[in-house]
C-alpha cells in the first residue's frame, strides 16, 4: 500500500460555490514509504496549497472540492478533528520555510518539545526529555540549546531544531515546504544532507516542495512539475533531468544558470503565470509556450502521455508525435 | 616560502599600469560598536578589503550572510561611512570626511540596486517621480527634457510602453516590475558603477534570470561597471567576469569567474562550490558533503585566517597570522598558505 495517494484532487478557496477559486486542479500523486517526491513550480502555482490539503492542514476558506487524499488507505476527509489531531506530528509532519515563525518565541525550545510529546501521549517528562536530547544529538545541535529561546539560535540552527521537533515522534510522512529557501548555500546543503540521513534512518516518506529545481534533482527520487494548479510532468529525478519533455519543465530548468556556466546566455521562462481565477483555454501554459501550436494548444485540453513507464507529461506536442508514429 | 608575487601594490585588480579602474578600494574597514556603553563590543564587519573594478566589468562578490558583502556595497556607496581605508571612483579618492558636495558627486557616479523591491521604493510616489528624482538631484538633463528621459529609462529597463507605468504606484507593480523600476532609478543618475545587492534573491525563479539579463544588456549598451553582490554562486558565475569571495569580512579569493568556479583554490571557495546544487555532478559521482562549524563571531575573530577553525587543511601557521595574498594565475589570487 502506498503511504499517500492523492487522486483527482481539486482544492479551492472560497466560502461558497459561486465565489470559489480553484487552485489545485485534478492532481494525481502518490508517495511510497521512504520515498522522496519533489514538487516544483513558480510562486502561485498551487504547490503549497496542494501540500496543505494533502497534509490535512487546510483551513477554511480553503477546502477540498473533489477527489481524494488517502493516507495509508484512509481518506483524510472521513477523519474527525480528534483523529486528525492525533495524526499530525505523530504520523504526518510538516516543516515550513520560515522556521522562526514556527517556534514560539516566548518559550524555551525544550518546552515546545515537551508540549508536542505530551500532546501525543508521552506521559513521563523524563522520557520526553531523553527523546528530545537524542533528537538534538541526531541533528547535531548541542544539548544546551534545548534551554535556549528561538532568537538565540541562528537561522540554520533554528531550522535544525524545527526538523528535530517535526521528526521526534517518528512520523511516516514529512512535508517540507521550501525548508531551505531562506538559508545560505552551505547551511542549505547541510540541512539537505541531514534530512537525507534522517530519512535513511527512520524511513519516512517525504514531499519536498521548492522552486529550486536543481536542488530537487539532487535529493528527490521522483519529481512532479506543477503549473497553474496541475501537474504537467512527472518522472524519476534523473529521467526528468536528462529528458525533460514539457516546454515548461525545460523553461524552469533553464531559469537557473547551472553553477559554473560562465558567460553562457540563457533565456529561461518568459511571461507571467496566469491568474488562477481566469485560466487560459486549452493548455494553461500556451500563452507563454515557445512551442505553441495555434488552433490546438489554445483550444483543446492537452492529453496525458506516458513516453516511458513512470514518466508522464501533459502536452499536445507528444500526442502529435505519437499519432504520427502510430 | 616567500612568494615574490604575494603582495602586489594593486591587489584585486589588473596589473598596475593600464586604464584607471572605475572603482578602486584599498584597506576598506568597517567596524560597528554594539552593546552598552562601557561594555561595548566591536564588530569587525569588513577587514582591510582591497578590490578594484574595471570599466564595463561585472564583479561578483560572493559570501554567506554576515560575510560583510552588503557592508562592502554600502560603504562603497557611502551609505555607511568606512572606518578606515580609501574608496576611489575613476581615480578620484573620496575624502575621509566628505562634504555634501562630495557625497552628491560620489552618488552621481555610484548607484545602488537594493535587495528588496518591496521596501526600496517609496509607496507614496508614482514611478514617474521615483525615476525622475535622480534626474533633478544630479542635474542630469534640463527640466524640459525630463519626461523624455524618464520614458527612455523605462524603455531601457523593459517597462514598455512607458506610458502604462508612469502613473502607477509600487503596489500596482509585480515584484519583477518593481525591481526594474529600481534599476531605472539607479541608471537615471548615469552612474559609472552600479552596486547590485542581491537584486534577485527576493524574486520568483521565472523573473530572476530576466533581471540578470537586463543588467548584462545594460552593461553592454552603456559600458556600465557592476558589482553583483550575492550568496548564489551559480548566479555569480552567470553574471560575472571576475568573482571575489568574502568570508567573515575578509576577501579570501579573487579571480576570473571561470577559474574561480572551475578550479576554486581557497578551501572556503571549495566549500561553497561543493555546497551549490549541481545536478550534472550529482549523477556522475557520489558526493559527500561535510561542513564543519559556523562562520566566526565578528566581535571575536580568530587571530589568523578567519576560516582556520573550519578549514579541513588547516596548518599551525594559519592560526597565528593572516596569510598573505598569493598569486595563482595572471589575474587570480588567493589568501591562503597552501599556495
Amino acid at each position: 500500500m502506498t503511504l499517500l495517494e492523492i487522486s483527482d484532487l481539486h482544492v479551492g478557496y472560497g466560502w461558497d460555490e459561486r465565489h470559489t477559486t480553484t487552485i489545485v486542479r485534478g492532481v494525481n500523486l502518490s508517495v511510497g514509504a521512504g520515498e522522496v517526491v519533489g514538487i516544483a513550480g513558480e510562486s502561485g502555482c498551487g504547490k503549497s496549497t496542494l501540500a496543505m490539503a494533502a497534509a490535512g492542514l487546510l483551513d477554511p476558506p480553503g477546502r477540498i472540492l473533489s477527489g481524494q487524499v488517502l493516507f495509508e488507505g484512509k481518506d483524510l476527509r472521513d477523519m474527525g478533528r480528534e483523529e486528525m489531531r492525533a495524526l499530525h506530528l505523530a504520523q504526518i509532519s510538516m516543516v515550513f520555510q520560515a522556521s522562526m515563525n514556527v517556534l514560539n518565541p516566548m518559550t524555551r525550545i525544550k518546552s515546545q518539545f515537551l508540549d508536542a510529546m505530551k500532546a501525543h501521549g508521552v506521559r513521563s517528562e523524563d522520557e520526553a526529555m531523553t527523546r528530545a536530547k537524542e533528537m538534538f544529538a541526531r541533528v547535531k545541535l548541542p544539548e544546551r540549546f534545548l534551554d535556549a529561546y528561538p532568537h538565540q539560535l541562528s537561522g540554520g540552527m533554528r531550522q535544525r531544531a524545527v526538523i528535530a521537533l517535526s521528526v521526534v515522534l517518528k512520523p511516516k510522512l514529512l512535508f517540507l515546504d521550501e525548508p531551505t529557501t531562506a538559508l545560505d548555500v552551505v547551511v542549505q546543503r547541510s540541512i539537505v544532507e541531514l534530512l537525507n540521513e534522517l530519512r535513511q534512518e527512520f524511513g519516512f516518506g517525504v514531499v519536498f516542495i521548492t522552486h529550486d529545481l536543481s536542488l530537487l534533482v539532487e535529493i528527490a527520487d521522483r519529481i512532479a512539475i506543477m503549473y497553474a494548479g496541475a501537474i504537467i510532468e512527472e518522472a524519476p529525478a534523473q529521467e526528468l533531468y536528462e529528458h525533460p519533455d514539457h516546454p515548461y519543465t525545460i523553461g524552469l530548468m533553464n531559469a537557473f544558470p547551472p553553477v559554473g556556466s560562465v558567460h553562457k546566455r540563457m533565456e529561461g521562462l518568459t511571461g507571467q503565470p496566469p491568474d488562477l481565477s481566469q485560466l487560459p483555454t486549452g493548455c494553461s501554459y500556451h500563452p507563454r509556450c515557445p512551442k505553441f501550436i495555434p488552433g490546438v494548444c489554445d483550444v483543446i485540453d492537452p492529453p496525458e502521455i506516458t513516453p516511458i513507464p513512470g514518466h508522464r507529461v501533459v502536452c499536445h506536442l507528444f500526442s502529435q508525435k505519437e499519432a504520427s508514429v502510430g | 616560502m616567500v612568494s615574490a608575487l604575494g603582495t602586489n601594490d594593486l591587489p584585486g585588480g589588473p596589473a598596475a599600469p593600464g586604464p584607471i579602474p572605475v572603482l578602486q578600494v584599498s584597506g576598506l574597514t568597517k567596524t560597528y560598536s554594539v552593546g552598552k556603553v562601557g561594555k561595548a563590543k566591536i564588530v569587525r564587519a569588513l577587514s582591510d578589503v582591497d578590490l578594484s573594478v574595471a570599466a564595463g566589468e561585472v564583479l561578483g562578490l560572493v559570501g554567506e550572510s554576515g560575510s560583510g558583502k552588503t557592508t562592502f556595497a554600502r560603504s562603497v556607496a557611502f551609505l555607511e561611512r568606512p572606518t578606515a581605508g580609501q574608496v576611489s571612483i575613476n581615480g578620484q579618492p573620496m575624502p575621509a570626511r566628505p562634504s555634501q558636495r562630495h557625497l552628491r558627486e560620489h552618488r552621481s557616479q555610484v548607484q545602488m540596486i537594493f535587495q528588496d523591491p518591496y521596501t526600496s521604493l517609496d509607496p507614496l510616489h508614482k514611478v514617474k517621480y521615483t525615476v525622475s528624482r535622480p534626474l533633478t538631484t544630479f542635474g542630469v538633463v534640463p527640466k524640459h527634457a525630463q519626461p523624455e528621459a524618464v520614458n527612455q529609462l523605462l524603455t531601457e529597463v523593459g517597462l514598455v510602453p512607458p506610458a502604462d507605468f508612469l502613473r502607477r504606484y509600487p503596489y500596482q507593480l509585480s515584484g519583477g516590475q518593481r525591481q526594474r523600476v529600481g534599476v531605472a532609478r539607479a541608471l537615471a543618475a548615469r552612474p559609472s558603477l552600479v552596486l547590485a545587492d542581491e537584486p534577485t534573491s527576493m524574486l520568483d525563479v521565472s523573473i530572476r534570470l530576466s533581471i540578470m539579463n537586463l543588467l548584462l544588456d545594460l552593461r553592454e549598451r552603456q559600458t556600465l561597471s557592476i558589482v553583483f553582490v550575492t550568496h548564489d554562486l551559480a548566479g555569480a558565475s552567470y553574471m560575472s567576469d571576475r568573482i571575489a569571495i568574502m568570508y567573515a569580512g575578509h576577501l579570501v579569493e579573487v579571480g576570473p569567474a571561470d577559474e574561480v568556479m572551475g578550479e576554486p583554490r581557497h578551501p572556503y571557495t571549495q566549500l561553497l562550490r561543493r555546497a551549490a546544487p549541481d545536478p550534472a555532478a550529482h549523477f556522475s559521482r557520489e558526493t559527500h558533503f561535510e561542513a564543519r562549524g559556523d562562520p566566526p563571531d565578528l566581535t571575536d575573530l580568530p587571530k589568523g585566517c578567519p576560516f582556520a577553525p573550519r578549514c579541513p587543511q588547516v596548518r599551525a601557521e594559519c592560526r597565528t597570522a593572516l596569510p598573505e595574498w598569493r598569486q595563482v594565475g595572471p589575474d587570480h589570487k588567493v589568501r591562503c598558505v597552501l599556495y
